[in-house]
């Protein structure tokens, strides 16, 4: 009985707790940029004559996407995410998307989270074959004619995933796929913010298509904003 | 009475090595009546396998680096011929069948020289290479309706398919693998591929029935650029591409072939395709 009471009281104080931490305020919160030193890779123009449907969506070609950079030597598609100090996340139910448009994918970079349903459609007038290439995860490789149906997908465990068009051969993307849902993608200016952090000890990840992975500790103590700066060392080739 | 002892111990620590990385595997496999097991499969692939697949499973054999289509790598568990849908396992069978068959162009030989049992017992310790095989279960083999009649419509109906998904960015217009995509292509270990010349060859990597054909269009050859068509064709559309691609295949004889012959056009077509010219190369035309 006394054991029981005890259980029961311990369930309590657990209940009250997590109410405590559902309505707490947004926590702390992990911002910053990403930049490069030095002279990154010039992004070289594509040549889509192999297929005319594509070439004509862009008034001028489009270039490579390896290495996209901002004014003030900011870097941009680098994933900022917590790779430790977070427990791991059920994947949430909305969709990610992923579109293949002009012989290109948009996005170049797409992060998501474990099992959270990827969405794949093909607005060209050309069959594409979607071929992730992953080592840990389960590796399909799919045709999208023109006008069929959006592919479905799932990835059950966290992974950089590069992805490419065996038809045209230029076309290449990257799949994140995150643990839990503390991650961001630099876009435009390399700026970066993971919000909703409770205080603790974390290891910020920025990760790199070219030139790779690097981490940086933080403890967020209360509600505060800390500062993480990556800087990447760009390579001329 | 040294030198005994020595070596003695030297086989203890060696026989220990070799079977210390797989004590855990009681892995099995299931062919209809037949049942496999990893522990006699483990002697077989020590055998008969490891020069090429490798003491971890990984394809990185003694001999790897000297095959143009590396050895499949079984800790990756990513498999070309399969009766599954693409991205999941394939079933015990169709391992049990590539090591019958054998991989045409490739350095893969057929096993038909072992027994039935021989080859179920090394498809039960194959399996024990990758996690994999614990945490998945093989996909549903995809169900291969029967062959509908062959008739000069479905040939056609082929022909266009053949133009609207594309095949032959990569196969080419004649099936000869000379598409505008094909010297692009790499497979998943990074290394160059060609597309399948149907021109040239007679057999095909997973098996040359025209059953075999349909389902590589619908499972894909996973660990290449051959996707699945599986989510786009429908069952009597890929009947068609069959019939149809048996029609590039101008030096096999079939009776698509000859029905293709049996109309002024594709007697034409097939003529003007077919090389002619003597054995030794002299007056060779194509």
């Amino acid at each position: 009985m006394r054991v029981k009471a005890g259980y029961l009281a311990g369930l309590a104080t657990l209940a009250v707790c997590a109410v405590i931490v559902h309505a707490m305020p947004s926590g702390g919160t992990v911002s910053g940029k990403v930049t490069y030193e030095g002279t990154p890779a010039k992004q070289k123009p594509i040549d889509m004559s192999k297929e005319p449907s594509c070439a004509k969506q862009h008034a001028t070609p489009i270039t490579t996407e390896t290495v996209v950079t901002g004014s003030n030597n900011t870097l941009d598609n680098v994933v900022v995410y917590v790779s430790a100090g977070v427990p791991d996340e059920n994947a949430p139910g909305q969709v990610v998307k992923f579109e293949q448009k002009g012989c290109q994918y948009i996005p170049h970079v797409l992060a998501f989270q474990v099992n959270q349903t990827l969405e794949i459609s093909n607005a060209d007038q050309t069959s594409h074959n979607i071929h992730p290439l992953p080592k840990v995860n389960r590796e399909w490789n799919k045709s999208q004619p023109p006008g069929s149906a959006p592919i479905s997908e799932k990835y059950d465990k966290p992974e950089f995933i590069p992805v490419k068009c065996n038809i045209h051969p230029w076309m290449h993307g990257n799949f994140a796929v995150m643990k839990n849902s503390h991650y961001a993608v630099t876009q435009g200016e390399g700026g970066f913010s993971l919000a909703n952090l409770p205080p603790g000890k974390y290891t910020i990840t920025a990760w790199h298509e070219s030139y790779g992975d690097q981490s940086q500790d933080v403890t967020i103590s209360g509600s505060e904003t800390k500062t993480v700066n990556f800087v990447f060392k760009a390579k001329p080739y | 009475m040294s030198a005994i002892r020595t070596t003695a111990k030297c086989t203890l620590v060696l026989g220990a090595l070799l079977i210390l990385p797989f004590v855990s595997s009681g892995q099995e496999s299931h062919i209809g009546k037949l049942n496999g097991h990893a522990g006699t499969g483990r002697e077989l692939y020590f055998r008969y396998c490891w020069g090429c697949h490798g003491f971890h499973g990984d394809g990185n054999g003694e001999n790897a680096p000297y095959l143009n289509i590396l050895p499949r790598n079984f800790v990756a568990a990513t498999f070309k011929c399969r009766s599954t849908p693409t991205g999941t396992l394939p079933t015990d069978k169709d391992l049990f069948n590539s090591l019958v068959r054998g991989f045409n162009n490739t350095n893969m030989p057929s096993w038909i020289t072992l027994t039935d049992q021989n080859r179920a017992d090394l498809v039960a310790f194959i399996k024990t290479f990758s996690p994999r095989w614990k945490t998945d279960k093989a996909g549903d083999p995809i169900t291969v309706p029967a062959e509908p009649k062959l008739t000069m419509e479905s040939i056609k109906h082929g022909q266009e398919l053949f133009q609207k998904l594309e095949c032959w960015k990569c196969h080419g217009q004649e099936g000869r693998g000379d598409g505008p995509s094909a010297s692009t292509l790499t497979d998943s270990n990074d290394q160059p591929i060609r597309p399948y010349n149907f021109a040239a060859g007679s057999r095909f990597k997973c098996g040359s029935t025209n059953e075999d054909l349909y389902k590589i269009f619908l499972t894909g050859v996973d660990g290449t650029p051959m996707p699945s068509f599986g989510d786009v064709v429908k069952p009597e559309e890929a009947w068609d591409l069959v019939h149809f691609l048996r029609t590039l295949q101008v030096n096999h004889k079939s009776p698509e072939l000859a029905l293709w012959e049996s109309t002024k056009e594709g007697a034409e077509q097939v003529a003007s395709r077919r090389i002619k010219g003597t054995a030794t190369g002299s007056g060779i035309q194509q």
